[in-house]
């Protein structure tokens, strides 16, 4: 479903990502594991065709992001690691406005629109603004709304991150049902190891802009013969602390937990 | 059509739910009107130029249009990575359809807001030409919006200093440099040139020519200018939204 070869991004004189080569199989759960400053974001980005690799082969569904980006903007769902829903409208507005962008029929877009709102538990509130729901509504209601198009892959960059272990393991029980009865990819990036090992039937560790390992979980910890995959994983990547800089997007970031945004 | 109507809705449907913020708005032009409008009124009268609210009203109508557009675009900064534009450039749709409808419903929220101080103007005193010069008056207010709000939306701004940056550098010039709060006749050559190279200058000319009937360059010249830096705008704008990256 996914084929990356040979993949290079370079900012400047940084190169994020470093001539990285993996695969994906169609309805697989896919994890992309490494620490802050790896690359797993900027593949993403490049996968869902919005940033250009500076070389290498993407592929998706066959087609190719940079040259066919409609045509493969229409069969993936991302969830962003930042967030990208319109506070200001309520979450029914959200899903409506995702359906006439992904040109979905509106019976079709109605119909499965309420489906997933109440999967995800959220019909109750779908004429709130979304403004005031919880992060772990907001998280929920993104992924609700990047599966509305029934799309065959799904992104998911951090999707968990900064949610308590109830609403992380609803969402991951939501997704993996999905993942069975819709055979939708699934394509994640996390930090914590115990949901990658619960959920990914395979997984990559990439740092530097490398691939340092693929593998399944037990293979990994096969691998480096540690018993856990947060272990595995330090053992892959060091115990160096990361991501030392503070950009303008960390700065923008910590405004928004500010203004609650 | 259906995703240039769509965002466009979006827009409109955030405004009227943001009665705060409508209101928060209007103080500065009301400001000016109030403070410049009836301090500045008997200096103007004693120049044997008449009545300056009936001279500057239009220009508090022009100047709540370009702060209006340029905010509702301006507010792109923000959902380029915590908001809602990342869902729109991942659509399967063009990105000129998201451009335009976003510009267009800037664009409304616009006029909307300068019809608010339209009749704002109304109450303060000033007295347009007749119900049919108000009426064409609105298309050239139409036609700002829409020149600022695709200014704003194409200009793609990326960190968050834009914003002071765009203030300081381009609203405020763009309105000082408008002839809104003085006769564009007599001016200094520098001033001259300057107020003739800004757009709203011919807005604003263009609004007072409908409204009044006092147009220095002649309402034809206004609506033909305007017409052409918005094709400008909006062309430059629709092919720096294609090349947005995240």
């Amino acid at each position: 479903m996914i084929r990356v070869q040979h993949l290079v991004r370079t900012f400047g004189t940084v190169t994020a990502v470093n001539d990285v080569t993996f695969d994906v199989s169609k309805g697989e759960t896919f994890a992309f594991l490494g620490p802050n400053g790896a690359g797993k974001t900027t593949t993403i980005k490049m996968l869902t065709t919005v940033l250009r690799p500076t070389s290498g082969t993407l592929e998706l569904d066959g087609l190719n992001p940079v040259t066919e980006s409609t045509e493969v903007r229409k069969r993936f769902g991302v969830v962003f690691q930042d967030p990208s829903l319109d506070s200001e409208l309520t979450a029914w507005e959200n899903i409506d406005i995702h359906g006439v962008l992904y040109h979905v029929p509106r019976p079709v877009r109605h119909e499965r629109g309420e489906n997933l709102l109440k999967l995800f538990e959220l019909w109750d509130r779908r004429n709130d603004l979304v403004k005031t729901f919880s992060g772990g509504m907001r998280r929920r209601l993104e992924i609700a709304r990047g599966l509305l198009h029934t799309p065959k892959v799904l992104f998911l960059d951090e999707p968990t991150q900064g949610l308590d272990p109830q609403s992380r393991n609803q969402m991951w029980t939501i997704v993996k049902n999905l993942n069975a009865t819709e055979h939708v990819t699934v394509f994640l990036t996390t930090h914590y190891m115990d949901e990658a090992d619960r959920v990914a039937d395979r997984i990559a560790i990439i740092d530097h802009g490398k691939i340092v390992a693929t593998g399944s979980s037990a293979e990994l910890k096969q691998q480096t013969g540690a018993d856990t995959l947060e272990a595995a994983f330090l053992k892959l990547t060091g115990t160096t602390i990361r991501d030392e800089t503070f950009s303008a997007e960390d700065r923008m970031r910590q405004v928004s937990r500010v203004w609650r945004r | 059509m259906s995703v240039i109507y769509i965002l466009w809705l979006r827009e409109v449907k955030k405004y009227l739910r943001s009665k705060a913020q409508i209101v928060a708005s209007l103080g500065t032009p009301l400001m000016y009107l109030a403070v410049l409008g009836f301090g500045l009124g008997p200096v103007f009268r004693r120049a044997g130029e008449g009545s300056y609210l009936q001279f500057m009203a239009p220009g508090v109508i022009g100047m709540t249009v370009l702060f209006t557009a340029m905010f509702s675009g301006i507010a792109m900064l923000w959902d380029r990575q915590f908001g809602f534009l990342k869902e729109t450039l991942v659509a399967p749709v063009p990105r000129v359809q998201i451009m335009i409808g976003r510009t267009l419903g800037g664009a409304t929220v616009a006029v909307l807001q300068g019809t608010i101080i339209f009749a704002v103007t109304l109450v303060a005193g000033f007295r347009p030409a007749s119900v049919l010069a108000v009426l064409v008056a609105f298309l050239v207010i139409a036609l700002i919006a829409v020149v600022f709000s695709a200014l704003a939306t194409g200009s793609s701004l990326k960190e968050m200093q834009g914003f002071q940056m765009v203030m300081n550098f381009l609203v405020m010039p763009l309105w000082f440099l408008s002839g809104a709060l003085y006769p564009l006749q007599g001016l200094p050559a520098v001033l001259a040139v300057l107020t003739r190279v800004d757009p709203l200058t011919y807005g604003i000319d263009g609004v007072r020519g409908t409204m009044i009937g006092a147009s220095h360059f002649g309402v034809a010249l206004d609506v033909g200018v305007l017409l052409c830096v918005g094709v400008l705008f909006v062309t430059a704008g629709a092919w720096r939204f294609s090349k947005i990256e995240v």
